[in-house]
């Protein structure tokens, strides 16, 4: 009897001291992220149900969700921002993949040197990268014009300004793609390649076959990120449009940020990043559940 | 490895990215050349590839400007932000991946979603919060929500996920206590781990401007990113002088950038690629 | 290897020494700062937004020791605002309960925002019956525009300015175009400015004018131009709502949007008044919609010609100048002691006798109050500020106190793009003017 009720005695003490420990490694992380993060975010889900601003502050129930849907500059936020994800997401994988595949090869500093280059712009800072590219959109002094021998306001021609923004977001954006897929691609296992190479495949054959497969989890992990950043892609309109021309720039992120600093809308702000993060885990879980698919 | 074949397909790929190349350098290079460029050369339509007349003058009418305290802000501030980080979500991370604990599963996903929120939706309430521990203007209250950001113990989780099971239970055999076991098993398998997290921690926090920018307010206690947007004025745009900042922001982190570059490439690949 | 990681320990132990001795820094600051408010000296903040040298840390430092030599007990730190970033540091600093004592703006922030939000102190004590007298003289609408609706003072103004456009004049006297302006009074009318965009045209100007529409920056000049032109009113009269939609507007409007079909003016969505000016200084348009005092005396290093102030072109010849009526505020955070001290110091700077008129030097522009005369008499400036003086009596109704001012300027510059991108321009007009009034009704049932 008692051999019996020791070990199940002993287990349950073991997985008590191993709840107690492990609670006590995530304390520390633990109290910054309810602190900084899940008590501000409860606060923003609570007051998205209040008409909240600088002197308001009041009840409305679904008021400002109903509101957003009958906002056309909201829509219009909605529909730029998925056509920034959805323009975004793909080319900044597929190119990164490329560049991957083209330098993963060569040699050890041949191969650095590309993956730093293309990292730069991520390390120059947000800000230094945008002013710059300002300068060089600029309709008369900027470099666009004068290669292009063209005469075009880059930012202020509504079919061009989104399009500047993305080509910006996209140089920020390559640079983790590339570190991760070259080591990916350096971790595939070279038996399988030459085996396959010695049946007879062809070089897209062993690409799609078997690289394609094991780079999986790295491809999602790439989407994830990518698509996280550019559903929230905000500096850069701030910086370089407001928004204009012709709302044509306008992101979501940016007009949670003009409703709320600039017409102290608090509350109708507070109720559009919610849908924002809806939104996005929408997305997220999708890509996994693609990705997982394909994977299996 | 070593089949080098120069098949057509090669030479072109060569070649475009090559000239991809040029395009990625090339925003830097018209800042640092646009830095010591004369206003008349930056405001002319016929762009000079390259300064044929430099000026130092750009620079200092920056240093009128307290840049270099704004730049020790920045410094000061994402190295504590990068520390912080590293401590927490390393331990954080290890526990998550190799414990079993109840709450588990649950925790990790409110982790995972917390990712996708968008981090200006919680300004507001973050700045009432601020205010509340007395923060406001200081650079805690850009660092703490940094350090609590989701995403340093998420990775940190994926590192652990490659600590052998049997290394940790034969430390236990032998008696190890959690903090040894933490500190000389798991540290040095996590390492490159940590030094990926340290240098996006690093980079996140140095480019968190609209944090930054609600959270300051004293001129002694800006950042570079928002010393920057502030030479942008309203009635003239200074090219050349805003050219000066973003140097001066840019040739620091891209140094410790290249000097890390190693560990950083290392350390960024094991834990992602995990999935 | 070795190295670089004793490197990045040494950071590491910089940084947390840093952060831990400012965060001892600022907890000492702000013990300081209660005990000072109970014992003789008083701690208070300004910030200013860039009004002239109000922006320029040497000259804002000699006016506060200048303070101090008579009021030793007050100590005043300032920040400065750029209109980038300014609002929204304001915004986040009155959510924080960090907000400055002090602020210097216009009405349009300190009363129709921040007054109409409850957050700034009653200053009716400050206007006194001389300075209401003194400041009324000059003008009525200045004190109309310091007070909310319900007739309290949030601001109590130092100076003010009107807003004109400038050409450059070698340019026009080369294109033979100096005939369409009357160099006297520095006026045109719209049938005049026409010709003259025509001569510059035909003697070869590439671009003679831009209406930049990029954002906010800036955009009185473009407001004023598209009123002036056929003297449309921008509000009615009690400032409830938007009239850009009457016939004149419209009209207005569309000359606009002709004369930039016709290739006599250009538009860019992509530019604010800053660029646009950089592009004046440089001499590569042939005016400037964004021109005042104090912006010339900014360029002036910069521009190689004459740039020449003019007012805007209107039909009658007699056109209505957008003002800036620039003073100071105080935020309520609820310390008598220091709204008193920041009150104190309001007073200093803006009446006392020998302060009053060096302060409003040093924001360029000219003083709210008949008794400081010719700030500028004697000094080298005289001759420049007299062209602008000359200005001051075309000074128009001060619209900008509407309420909803901040949304309306956000569908004002979204409808000039619009315009100008080829769309219905009544109907643009419209939407913007819909959208304006929606903001006004909101911001009024507050």
């Amino acid at each position: 009897m008692n051999k019996r009720i020791n070990p199940s005695a002993m287990q349950k003490t073991l997985i008590r001291r191993e709840t107690i420990s492990a609670y006590l490694f995530l304390a520390p992380a633990l109290v910054f992220f309810v602190g900084f993060v899940i008590v501000p975010m409860v606060m923003c889900l609570v007051t998205s149900f209040f008409d909240y601003s600088m002197t308001e502050f009041a009840f409305v129930g679904f008021d400002n969700y109903k509101e957003m849907f009958q906002d056309d500059i909201f829509i219009k936020a909605l529909a730029n921002t998925v056509l920034i994800v959805v323009v975004a997401v793909p080319t900044v994988t597929a190119f990164s993949l490329w560049v991957s595949s083209v330098i993963y090869k060569m040699n050890g500093a041949l191969c650095s040197f590309f993956r730093c280059i293309f990292y730069l712009p991520v390390v120059t800072g947000t800000v230094a990268v945008t002013v710059v590219w300002k300068w060089m959109f600029n309709k008369y002094t900027g470099l666009f014009n004068y290669v292009l021998d063209s005469d075009i306001s880059w930012l202020g021609d509504s079919r061009t300004a989104i399009w500047c923004i993305i080509l910006i977001l996209f140089t920020t954006s390559v640079g983790q793609p590339i570190v991760l897929y070259v080591s990916a691609l350096g971790n595939v296992d070279d038996s399988l390649i030459e085996a396959a190479q010695v049946d007879g495949a062809t070089s897209r054959q062993v690409f799609w076959k078997i690289k394609w497969p094991q780079i999986m989890p790295t491809t999602l992990y790439i989407l994830v990120i990518t698509t996280i950043n550019s559903f929230q892609c905000y500096a850069l309109i701030q910086l370089l449009t407001s928004g204009g021309p012709n709302h044509s720039t306008e992101t979501i992120m940016y007009y949670i940020y003009y409703q709320a600093f600039k017409l102290y809308r608090y509350g109708y702000g507070n109720a559009m990043g919610v849908i924002l993060a809806i939104i996005i885990a929408v997305f997220s879980a999708l890509q996994f559940k693609v990705a997982g698919k394909k994977n299996d | 490895m070593k089949r080098i074949k120069a098949t057509p397909y090669k030479v072109i790929a060569a070649i475009v990215l090559a000239a991809l190349a040029f395009f990625f350098i090339f925003p830097l290079y018209w800042i640092l050349t646009g830095s010591v460029k004369t206003a008349a050369v930056i405001n002319d339509a016929v762009p000079q590839w390259f300064p044929l007349s430099p000026t130092l003058d750009n620079y200092q009418r920056l240093f009128d400007n307290p840049a270099l305290l704004w730049l020790f802000n920045s410094v000061a501030m994402a190295v504590l932000a990068m520390a912080l980080t590293c401590v927490t979500a390393s331990m954080a991370g290890y526990a998550l991946a190799k414990k079993r604990f109840a709450g588990r599963a649950l925790l990790f996903s409110i982790f995972i979603c917390a990712m996708a929120l968008p981090k200006q939706v919680i300004l507001i309430p973050l700045l009432r919060e601020m205010s509340f521990l007395n923060l406001h203007d200081s650079m805690w209250a850009v660092i703490l929500p940094t350090v609590g950001w989701p995403f340093g113990v998420f990775l940190m989780k994926q590192f652990s996920e490659n600590i052998p099971g049997e290394l940790l239970e034969a430390a236990r055999i032998d008696g190890a206590g959690e903090v040894r076991m933490f500190t000389e098993i798991v540290l040095p398998i996590i390492k490159p781990g940590i030094g990926a997290l340290a240098i996006f921690t690093f980079i996140n926090c140095w480019n968190d401007y609209f944090l930054q920018l609600i959270m300051l307010n004293s001129r002694t206690k800006l950042t570079i990113s928002l010393g920057i947007a502030k030479l942008q004025a309203e009635m003239s745009t200074d090219f050349g002088l805003i050219m000066a900042g973003a140097a001066l922001a840019a040739v620091p982190i891209i140094t410790i950038f290249l000097m890390f570059q190693k560990y950083f490439t290392k350390g960024i690949t094991m834990g992602a690629v995990k999935g | 290897m070795k190295n670089w990681k004793k490197w990045l320990s040494m950071l590491l132990c910089a940084g947390m020494a840093t952060g831990l001795a400012a965060c001892g820094n600022s907890s000492g600051a702000a013990g300081e700062g209660g005990s000072d408010a109970s014992g003789d000296a008083t701690a208070i903040t300004l910030w200013t937004y860039p009004i002239g040298s109000w922006g320029d840390a040497a000259t804002v430092d000699s006016i506060i020791a200048a303070f101090n030599e008579q009021h030793p007990d007050i100590q005043v730190s300032v920040e400065y605002l750029d209109y980038t970033s300014g609002d929204d540091q304001v915004t986040a600093a009155i959510e924080a309960g960090t907000a400055p004592d002090l602020i210097m703006e216009g009405p349009e922030r300190l009363v129709t925002t921040w007054g109409a939000a409850g957050k700034m102190v009653d200053l009716s004590d400050l206007w006194d019956d001389e300075a209401l007298a003194d400041i009324s003289a000059v003008s009525e609408a200045v004190v109309n525009a310091c007070k909310s609706s319900d007739g309290v003072y949030y601001e109590y103004p130092l100076c003010m300015n009107a807003h004109c456009m400038a050409i450059n004049y070698e340019v026009f006297e080369e294109a033979g175009a100096l005939q369409y302006i009357d160099e006297e009074t520095r006026t045109w009318t719209t049938e005049d400015f026409g010709k003259a965009l025509q001569a510059l045209v035909d003697s070869g100007v590439e671009t003679t004018g831009v209406v930049y529409c990029g954002g906010q920056g800036g955009d009185q000049g473009t407001r004023a131009l598209a009123r002036n032109l056929y003297s449309a009113d921008f509000t009615n009269e009690d400032h409830t709502e938007w009239a850009m939609n009457s016939e004149a507007g419209i009209k207005g409007l569309q000359q606009l949007a002709d004369w930039v079909d016709a290739g006599l003016l250009s538009y860019d969505s992509g530019a604010q008044a800053a660029d646009e000016l950089q592009l004046f200084a440089n001499g590569t348009i042939a005016m400037s919609f964004c021109w005042n005092a104090s912006n010339e005396s900014n360029y002036a290093e910069q521009v190689d010609f004459t740039a020449y102030a003019m007012t805007f072109p209107s039909d009658d010849g007699v056109p209505e100048l957008d003002g800036g009526i620039y003073g100071f505020g105080i935020f309520d955070n609820g310390d008598e002691a220091k709204i008193e001290a920041a009150k104190t110091f309001i007073e200093f700077v803006c009446d006392d006798e020998t302060q009053g008129p060096e302060s409003v030097v040093a924001s360029g522009f000219f003083p709210v109050r008949s008794s400081f005369g010719n700030v500028y008499e004697g000094s080298d400036q005289e001759e420049r500020m007299t062209v602008f003086n000359s200005m001051m009596p075309y000074l128009g109704d001060y619209y900008n106190v509407t309420p909803g001012w901040a949304e309306q300027r956000t569908a004002w510059w979204n409808m000039l793009q619009n315009i100008f991108n080829g769309n219905d321009l009544e109907e643009s007009v419209n939407t913007y003017i819909e959208t304006a009034n929606a903001a006004t009704q909101a911001a009024m049932g507050e």
